[in-house]
């Protein structure tokens, strides 16, 4: 294929070349930019936040009041839940991974430091927490009954042992194992006496927490509070049935409640990754149309092309060229145009990232995506002049010898 | 003229049925996309008291000192903790003043057949209605003396009084709240300011609370914040330990009209700052802000940067989208050139030839303007059904942003259309008919 001509021809249309271009590099950018977003949210939303997720529900229970026998309520509430059939276990705390809200805490090696070593999710927690979520145990122990305490909103009770995350014991102690070890909790020591593997924090996507979306500490208490969350594992294929029957038994007990967020454990992800769930979504529909909108563009113009050049078509094909040539020549000029597209929209799809680097909380987007980012929209511009071509391949020589 | 150009271009739009309808098309889905995101933009970044905006002011005072703030010497606290919040209230620096947190209760209605219902609440002083022009529909605020001596009443919102008293003036009725009698003192108009400015720590784009209640009668009540609490160092056990810790948990509102008091209250948060290090409290140099609610907006990002990129990549679509539209235009016009030679032979001066392209391309982004907001209140539709439900509400179309996309779509169809256009008036009359 000769490439001169093409470039002469092109030159007597250099606006409709240029416009084309400039189209694809634009729509190149802001592809790469939008598949790299949304391939870094999907990515979040696919961590496990260490819960068996398919068989835990919460439930948000707040007495009328300020009820002075918390403890024997909630002892109850929870006796109750366990012995429901379908139920694997059940425990309350004050919160939860992928909960949204919850507490943290600094934590320390030694009482006082001018900074800290670690931060981390702190969960109240159980004899019945590690089944009730389904958290694996990788080293140590599980919290035995007696060392499990009471605990009012406002006191700051010693206490006596904890249970960490993997991650929050490799941050503390990344030379060696954390199991047995003494660190500070707000100055005061605890003993980190097991280890799990993962367990997440309330918080996840916001830059704040992700710096420690898997340091959680278990530490064993009976939250007394006016609110307080259940959870329960139920067994499987129960799940619904056991949502139901749990807040029957629960009004049963007493009435004087609210029960509010029942929620199954897929429904609080959701909740959780809501807001990066739909950017994913509407960055990819606004993907779908721009390489909709550039396909269409790139036929129209095309087309136009072949209409206003029918009688040169038709007199290269009378002169001896072939159907194939008019059709590699469609097709080159769009390869040519794609190519110096793309060209500036690499350059323009690394800008776009470095300016929201700069702007916004963004990472280094791979060489990989751009690169890729320009094959497709060298394949699309082909895919569109395909039709067009096409119809310019199919001009028969005999026009050349009509009049106009 | 103008009324026969239009009729030209709807003719001209007709015989080419395929490009006419790919341009409303590209431009219909560039606006469509541009303000469905626009709009939620807006919403977000909008300001929902613009009379008082420049008035409100956000004191923040440094209580933790530099060890506790990463390498920026901005202060990092967005809150004030009870101490401070309680000896601004005290001076009485400004004309106004509201320290409020955010608490909850389970309200179980006079009914006994009905179940307890939760209720969000917010403990604030009596000045906080008057400062944010809260709209009242019966009653009133409370009064200082009902701060002063902790009165147990309440200012309830609409929705709730719906709930409760189907609507009816229900001032001087009571609720009870965690079994306790509250009387009503005040019942809400509708008011939803978008973002909730006076408290966009937690809950930024929530609803407005359901009960408001005297501050001094929930530290009374012991009641914790529903809200964020964020201690830097350890603090002493009890109710009377929080009060006292360096804990933030409190925001604090302070009313100044004019910039000279704005300064003047400044200088009043550094002499405070000051005086708390002569005592001992700060070990370090006084370190005070005080932000009006336009600027706290900014510093606390109430806008997502989600929503920045979406809007940012809208718009390159749009930009696509035209780009697109004045290739198709560009052929559009130039493949009647020949008709436009006989024009310009039969006396049209290029000025018609100009207005006449124009308008054609007026239409075009007229239809494509229309299509636009279509697709712009179905944009809005589906991002309600994916955002959470407190920015899913925020997602609405009022007539500000119809006209702002009609005009998009014109002013972006019409520029689009100048090039084309230019080509099309220099089209040579004779040159047109000889090669015919």
């Amino acid at each position: 294929m000769q490439i001169r001509p093409i470039l002469s021809a092109m030159r007597r249309n250099k606006v409709g070349a240029f416009l084309i271009a400039l189209q694809m590099a634009v729509t190149l950018a802001i592809l790469c930019n939008a598949l790299f977003i949304i391939q870094q949210r999907l990515s979040l939303m696919a961590r496990p936040s260490g819960v068996d997720e398919d068989h835990v529900f919460t439930i948000n229970n707040q007495w009328v009041g300020n009820p002075d026998d918390l403890g024997a309520r909630l002892a109850g509430d929870l006796a109750a839940l366990r012995s429901l059939p379908g139920v694997v276990d059940a425990y309350a705390s004050n919160s939860f991974p992928l909960r949204g809200g919850g507490w943290s805490e600094s934590v320390n090696l030694k009482p006082e430091q001018k900074t800290s070593t670690a931060h981390s999710a702190l969960y109240f927690a159980d004899e019945h927490t590690l089944n009730t979520l389904g958290l694996k145990l990788v080293a140590g122990r599980n919290f035995s009954a007696d060392e499990v305490t009471d605990r009012n909103g406002d006191d700051q009770v010693e206490p006596p042992a904890m249970i960490v995350t993997k991650a929050l014991a490799e941050k503390l102690f990344p030379e060696q194992s954390g199991l047995g070890k003494t660190v500070y909790v707000d100055k005061r020591p605890v003993t980190i006496v097991g280890i799990v593997e993962r367990l997440q924090v309330p918080w996840v996507s916001n830059s704040w927490s992700e710096k420690f979306v898997e340091n959680s500490m278990l530490q064993p208490y009976h939250f007394l509070a006016q609110g307080t969350h259940y959870l329960v594992r139920t067994q499987p294929g129960q799940l619904d049935a056991v949502i139901q029957l749990a807040q029957k038994k629960l009004f049963e007990i007493n009435r004087a409640r609210v029960v509010d967020k029942v929620q199954p454990y897929a429904e609080v992800r959701a909740l959780a990754y809501r807001n990066d769930h739909a950017v994913a979504v509407i960055l990819g529909a606004v993907c779908t149309a721009l390489l909709a909108v550039t396909a269409f563009g790139i036929v129209g113009l095309t087309s136009f092309w072949v209409t206003q050049r029918r009688r040169q078509i038709g007199v290269r094909r009378a002169l001896g060229a072939t159907r194939r040539g008019i059709l590699a020549y469609f097709q080159t000029e769009n390869v040519m145009i794609a190519a110096a597209g793309a060209a500036v929209g690499v350059g323009l799809a690394v800008g776009l990232n470095l300016w929201m680097m700069s702007a916004f909380e963004m990472t280094r987007m791979s060489v990989l995506y751009v690169l890729s980012g320009a094959v497709a929209v060298v394949l699309l511009g082909q895919l569109a002049v395909l039709w067009p071509a096409l119809r310019a391949a199919s001009i028969p020589p005999a026009l050349a010898t009509r009049a106009a | 003229m103008f009324r026969y150009y239009v009729w030209l271009a709807l003719r001209s739009l007709r015989r080419n049925p395929a490009l006419t309808l790919l341009m409303v098309l590209a431009i219909g889905l560039g606006i469509g996309a541009s303000m469905t995101m626009l709009t939620l933009f807006r919403t977000m970044s909008g300001d929902p008291i613009p009379q008082k905006s420049s008035q409100l002011f956000v004191p923040v005072i440094d209580n933790w000192g530099p060890d506790a703030h990463s390498k920026s010497s901005e202060p990092e606290q967005d809150q004030l903790n009870y101490v401070d919040a309680m000896a601004l209230m005290r001076a009485h620096q400004a004309t106004r003043q509201a320290a409020m947190y955010q608490v909850g209760f389970a309200l179980t209605p006079a009914d006994p057949q009905l179940q307890p219902f939760q209720v969000p609440a917010r403990a604030t002083y009596a000045d906080f209605f008057e400062m944010f022009d809260v709209p009242f529909e019966y009653g009133n605020a409370w009064g200082a003396a009902d701060d002063e001596g902790r009165s147990e009443v309440v200012v309830i919102s609409r929705k709730l009084n719906d709930k409760l008293f189907g609507g009816a003036n229900s001032v001087g009725n009571t609720i009870n709240l965690d079994q306790h009698d509250y009387r009503i003192v005040g019942v809400l108009d509708h008011w939803a300011p978008e973002p909730r400015v006076y408290d966009v720590i937690s809950g930024t784009f929530d609803e407005v609370e359901d009960v408001f209640l005297p501050f001094t009668l929930a530290i009374d009540r012991h009641m914790t914040t529903w809200g964020n609490n964020n201690c830097y160092d350890s603090r002493l056990p009890g109710w009377d330990g929080h009060l006292q810790s360096e804990c933030i948990w409190i925001q604090f509102w302070a009313e100044l009209p004019d910039a000279a008091q704005a300064q003047r209250y400044r200088s009043f948060l550094d002499n405070y700052a000051a005086e708390q290090q002569r005592s001992g409290r700060f070990h370090w140099a006084p370190l005070t802000r005080l932000h009006n609610s336009r600027e706290w907006m900014v510093v606390e990002k109430v806008v997502p940067d989600e929503s920045r990129i979406l809007v940012l990549v809208s718009f390159g679509f749009l930009f696509v989208c035209q780009v697109n539209a004045v290739g198709l235009m560009l052929a559009k016009f130039m493949g009647r050139a020949a008709e436009t030679g006989v024009r310009r032979a039969l006396g049209a001066n290029r000025r018609a030839v100009f207005l006449q392209c124009l308008v054609e391309s007026g239409v075009i982004g007229l239809a494509g303007g229309l299509l636009g907001l279509a697709l712009t209140a179905l944009g809005l539709l589906g991002v309600r059904a994916l955002l959470s439900e407190d920015l899913a509400r925020m997602a609405h179309l009022d007539a500000g942003n119809v006209v702002i996309a009609l005009l998009l779509a014109v002013v972006a169809t019409v520029l689009a259309g100048l090039y084309p256009t230019w080509r099309a008036m220099q089209v040579q009359p004779a040159w047109q008919l000889k090669a015919n």
